[in-house]
Order: C-alpha cells, then sequence, then structure tokens
C-alpha cells in the first residue's frame, strides 16, 4: 500500500515519523475562559493510518476535530509532511461532520449539495453534463449513486453519512477527520460506512483521524487508537488501548469485563 | 417608459388605456422588477433562518429615515441604507462575539431601534404622520426614474447571486462543513446580512416596513414546501412572488385597498396551498 510513494522518501520526514508522509499535531492546547479543554496533544499520524480517537463525554474529543480545522483558537502546531520533498505544510482536510442539524425540509438535493461545494457554476441554473456526471462517479465510489437527487433532509443517517464521506473526498484530502460519523445509524449502515472508509483510506493512502463511542468498529478497523480526557492517556494498537487498565479506569468498568462489553 | 405603456394597451383593464392612470402602469413595472429580488434573496433567509433578523432590518432602518429626516433630507433613503447596514453590522458581529441566542440579540436590537426612531421622530413635538408612508408603503407613488434605479438593483443582485449563491447555501448548511473547505463563514454572513439590508431599506417606502418581511419570507417558504432542489426553489419563489405581486397590485386597484397588504395576503393564500398540497410533491 505504501510503495506507491516510491523511494525518494528519504528526507526529513523519514527520521521523524514513518518515512513517508505524515501529519504532525504538535503541543496542542485549547482553554476556554479558565477552563483548560485540552492540553499537551502531541500526535503523528501516518498515511494510510487510521487513528481512532476515544475518551468518555466531554473528554474533548470533538474540540480537537474542532481545533484542528482551524475552528476554535488553539496553541500548538499543524503540519503536513509531504513524501515525495519532505516539504511542510498545513494539510487539507476533509471533514465529515457529526451531523448536520438538518433542517428536514430543506429544498437541497444531494448533487446540490455536491456541486455547490465543488463548482463556482451556481446550482440554482441550469446544470452541466460533465459536472455531473463527475458527482455520479464520486457517489458511486460510496454506494450512494441513486441518492443523488434525494433530498438531503430526506436521507437516513447512514446515507448521508456516506454522501458526506464522498464530499469529504473532494479533493482528495491530506487528512480525514470524522467526528462521530456512527451515531444514530444501524448496524449494517456502520458496518457500511466502516468498509467505506477502510477502502478510500486504501485507494487514497489517507490519513485517517476517527472520533468513535463504538469499541468494536474501533477494534476490527483502527491501527492505532489514542485514548483522550483532557490529554493524550494512552496510545497504542486496539487490543493494547481496550484492554489496558487506563481504559477500565477512565471508563469505570471492572477489569475484566471490557472485553465482553466490547461496545459502550 | 413609453415601451411599456404601449406594451400594457393589449390588456383589457379601463387603467390601462392609453394616457391613463400613468401611477398604475409604474407601479405594475415597478412590482414585476421588485418581486423577483425579494424572491432570490428570500431563499436564502429561510435557508438561514433568518426571518426574524430580516424583520428587524426593517426597524433599523427605520431608525435611519428619523436620524435623516431629523437631519433635514427631504428622502432621507441615504441616512436610511448607512443606518441599516451599520444595524445589520453591529447583530453580526455581537452575534458572533456572544454566546447569547441569535433570536435574543435581534430582538433587543430591533426593539430598541424601533424605540429610537420613534423617540427622534417625534422629538420636539413633531407629528409621526409624516412617517406613516415608511410603515404602510406606498407602490403607486414610484416614479420612471425610481423604476430604472430598481432595474440596476434586480441586476447586481443577480450578478451577486451568480458568484455567492455556491458558497452562501455550503455556510447555511453547516457552518463547520463549510470552514472544512475554507469558506470564510462569518464574512458570508456579514456580506449577505448588508445585501439584505440595502434591498429592505431602499424598498421600505414603496412596500411598507410592517409588511415588506413577508415579501421575503412567504413566497420562499411556499416554494420550499413542493421545492425537491434548489433550481425548482428559485423558480417557485420568483413565480410565486411576482404572481402575488402582479395580482395583488391589480386586485387593490379594485377593491381600493393598500397595495403591499393585498399582496402579502395573496402570498399567504399560495402559502397555505402549497402547504396542504406538499405530500404529494416530496
Amino acid at each position: 500500500m505504501k510503495n506507491k510513494h516510491g523511494k525518494n522518501s528519504d528526507s526529513v520526514c523519514q527520521q521523524k515519523c514513518c518515512g513517508f508522509c505524515c501529519t504532525k499535531i504538535e503541543n496542542f492546547g485549547v482553554t476556554q475562559g479558565n477552563t483548560v479543554i485540552l492540553k499537551d496533544i502531541n500526535i503523528h499520524i501516518h498515511c494510510g493510518e487510521l487513528t481512532a480517537i476515544i475518551g468518555p463525554n466531554g473528554a474533548g474529543k470533538s474540540t480537537l476535530i474542532k481545533a484542528l480545522l482551524g475552528e476554535i483558537p488553539h496553541s500548538g502546531n499543524l503540519q503536513f509532511v509531504h513524501a515525495n520533498n519532505g516539504s511542510h505544510q498545513i494539510p487539507v482536510m476533509g471533514y465529515v461532520p457529526q451531523s448536520l442539524n438538518l433542517d428536514s425540509t430543506s429544498p437541497t438535493s444531494v448533487m446540490d449539495l455536491f456541486l455547490s461545494c465543488r463548482s463556482a457554476y451556481p446550482t440554482w441554473l441550469m446544470r452541466r453534463k460533465k459536472e455531473v456526471e463527475k458527482v455520479k462517479e464520486r457517489l458511486s465510489a460510496v454506494k450512494a449513486d441513486h441518492l443523488i437527487d434525494r433530498r438531503i433532509g430526506a436521507l437516513s443517517g447512514g446515507e448521508l453519512q456516506r454522501v458526506l464521506l464522498a464530499l469529504a473526498l473532494e479533493p482528495p484530502p491530506d487528512l480525514l477527520l470524522l467526528d462521530e460519523p456512527v451515531s444514530g445509524i444501524d448496524q449494517s449502515g456502520l458496518e457500511l460506512f466502516y468498509e467505506t472508509v477502510s477502502a478510500v483510506r486504501e485507494a487514497y493512502d489517507l490519513s485517517v483521524i476517527l472520533v468513535s463511542h463504538d469499541m468494536d468498529m474501533v477494534r476490527r478497523y483502527a491501527d492505532r487508537v489514542i485514548l483522550l480526557n483532557q490529554t493524550i492517556l494512552k496510545v497504542g494498537t486496539p487490543d493494547e488501548v481496550l484492554d489496558s487498565q487506563t481504559f477500565s479506569e477512565v471508563f469505570r468498568l471492572p477489569t475484566k469485563s471490557c472485553k465482553e462489553e466490547g461496545k459502550l | 417608459m413609453e415601451w411599456w405603456y404601449k406594451l400594457l394597451e393589449i390588456l383589457p383593464f379601463e387603467w390601462a388605456e392609453p394616457g391613463r392612470m400613468i401611477f398604475m402602469k409604474n407601479a405594475l413595472l415597478a412590482i414585476i422588477i421588485l418581486t423577483p429580488i425579494f424572491a432570490i434573496l428570500g431563499t436564502m433567509v429561510i435557508n438561514k433562518n433568518m426571518s426574524f433578523f430580516s424583520d428587524a432590518l426593517g426597524h433599523g432602518a427605520f431608525t435611519g429615515v428619523a436620524i435623516g429626516s431629523l437631519m433635514g433630507f427631504v428622502r432621507p433613503v441615504g441616512s436610511a441604507v448607512l443606518f441599516s447596514i451599520i444595524f445589520a453590522l453591529l447583530i453580526s458581529v455581537v452575534k458572533h462575539k456572544s454566546k447569547m441566542s441569535s433570536d435574543t440579540i435581534i430582538g433587543v436590537f430591533s426593539s430598541m431601534s424601533i424605540a429610537l426612531g420613534i423617540f427622534l421622530a417625534t422629538l420636539g413635538g413633531k407629528s409621526f404622520a409624516k412617517l406613516n408612508t415608511y410603515l404602510i408603503g406606498d407602490i403607486l407613488s414610484i416614479s420612471p426614474e425610481e423604476i430604472g434605479f430598481l432595474a440596476i438593483v434586480l441586476v447586481l443582485i443577480i450578478i451577486f447571486w451568480l458568484f455567492f449563491f455556491n458558497h452562501l447555501l455550503v455556510v447555511s448548511i453547516n457552518a463547520s462543513l463549510a470552514g472544512s473547505r475554507g469558506i470564510k463563514t462569518f464574512w458570508y454572513e456579514v456580506v449577505f446580512s448588508i445585501v439584505l439590508a440595502v434591498v429592505v431599506t431602499i424598498s421600505m417606502s414603496w412596500i411598507g416596513l410592517l409588511v415588506i418581511n413577508s415579501f421575503l419570507v412567504l413566497p420562499a417558504a411556499s416554494a420550499r414546501n413542493i421545492a425537491r432542489n434548489q433550481r425548482q426553489y428559485h423558480f417557485l419563489s420568483i413565480v410565486f412572488s411576482v404572481f402575488s405581486g402582479v395580482s395583488g397590485l391589480i386586485m387593490s386597484y379594485y377593491i381600493e385597498t393598500a397595495t403591499g397588504s393585498t399582496i402579502v395576503l395573496i402570498s399567504a393564500i399560495i402559502f397555505f396551498t402549497t402547504y396542504a398540497l406538499r405530500k404529494k410533491f416530496l
């Protein structure tokens, strides 16, 4: 999967992290008023890696995503180190919000949403065939091409998440941020979503940060898990983190039962 | 304007005969230009849940009119435009900075400005009566120069809509989503508020402060009942708006009522009809 980056990856990046490209989050912190919400967040995410962020309610998971998007003020740096020349820059980010808080009566079709995001050509005028074809292509990548003329307010939770995922991949991002994308979705929709995320991650060799509550899915799909509560408590493979003492303490579980519980 | 008067001669109305009722013919053309402006902007007012805000804009403009006439202008539209832009900016900034609900903030500004307007207008025992025209509106008083001015406004609004609409739509759907795509959400909100403030203010003396918000809200809300995408939404909003404008004007001539309110009542009937039919379309 990673060999498509070619041979010239022997740059600065190599010693510092993966040897290919990576996203570096350094000394991130968020303080609102006198309340420290996040501090000392250091994460390196390699290409093609799915990093799950877990933590109790109020741990600052969504705040971290918002800080990464630059929506709320924060301290620290965010950098993307390129595979080919080792150049540092702010990563292009794709974002799948938790939910849209949609007005369900909104007369905005999936097509409208795509066209208004990807082109300058006004959505309220006649459509251009070429654009429509492209949108269809993007949607079929997430198995959602049949939804193209549906209103976004009429989509089910799972359908909307897949549409938003397709939207986040356009233009192809360096870093994909998924904020609790699975809340309010039935089990089969959930599986489909995770499968789709996994597939696009490999196809695009993407770095993915996923905020999740579903430990079962995290165990099956994540490469790395970060346990967050104001700061990073534990980092490691899913098994390392989910079976750890720290995890049980944070979620107040009796140590043994977390394996059977899985889902919280 | 001669071409327009000539064109109207084909209509079977007594006022459309050559040389008669020039004011009626002017008003008809003004309505045909004015209603699409409101229909277009109204689609976004509803998308962004701004109908209370646009209502408040009229109140802000009213204060501007009062200040203008205090300073001795005969047609205080200039000062009204200036004041309502400041008013729109103030609300946007306070909304952005404060954690209070926008509902409360708009309520505070709206009631304050209408009070300030009445206070200034009646300062020194003056009569309020001359400001009545801004409350009720009088489309029949519009002059050919003013119609030309409105036509320019319509063209400017269409140009604005060509360039800004897509991003405005994304911002209205989800601000975080827009932000992640590099759209400066706050500035889009501000620009739209200013455009809305200017349009509401310049039209106030023809439509009337009391009903002007319905021109923005009703056609778009009716279209929203039955539209499935943005193209249908715009098309229907414009059709409803122009239809209720033209039929309202003609009806008000025969039954001798205020034009603005007649138009709004027709819009309201359209709204309830589309509301009843909405399940058939969606």
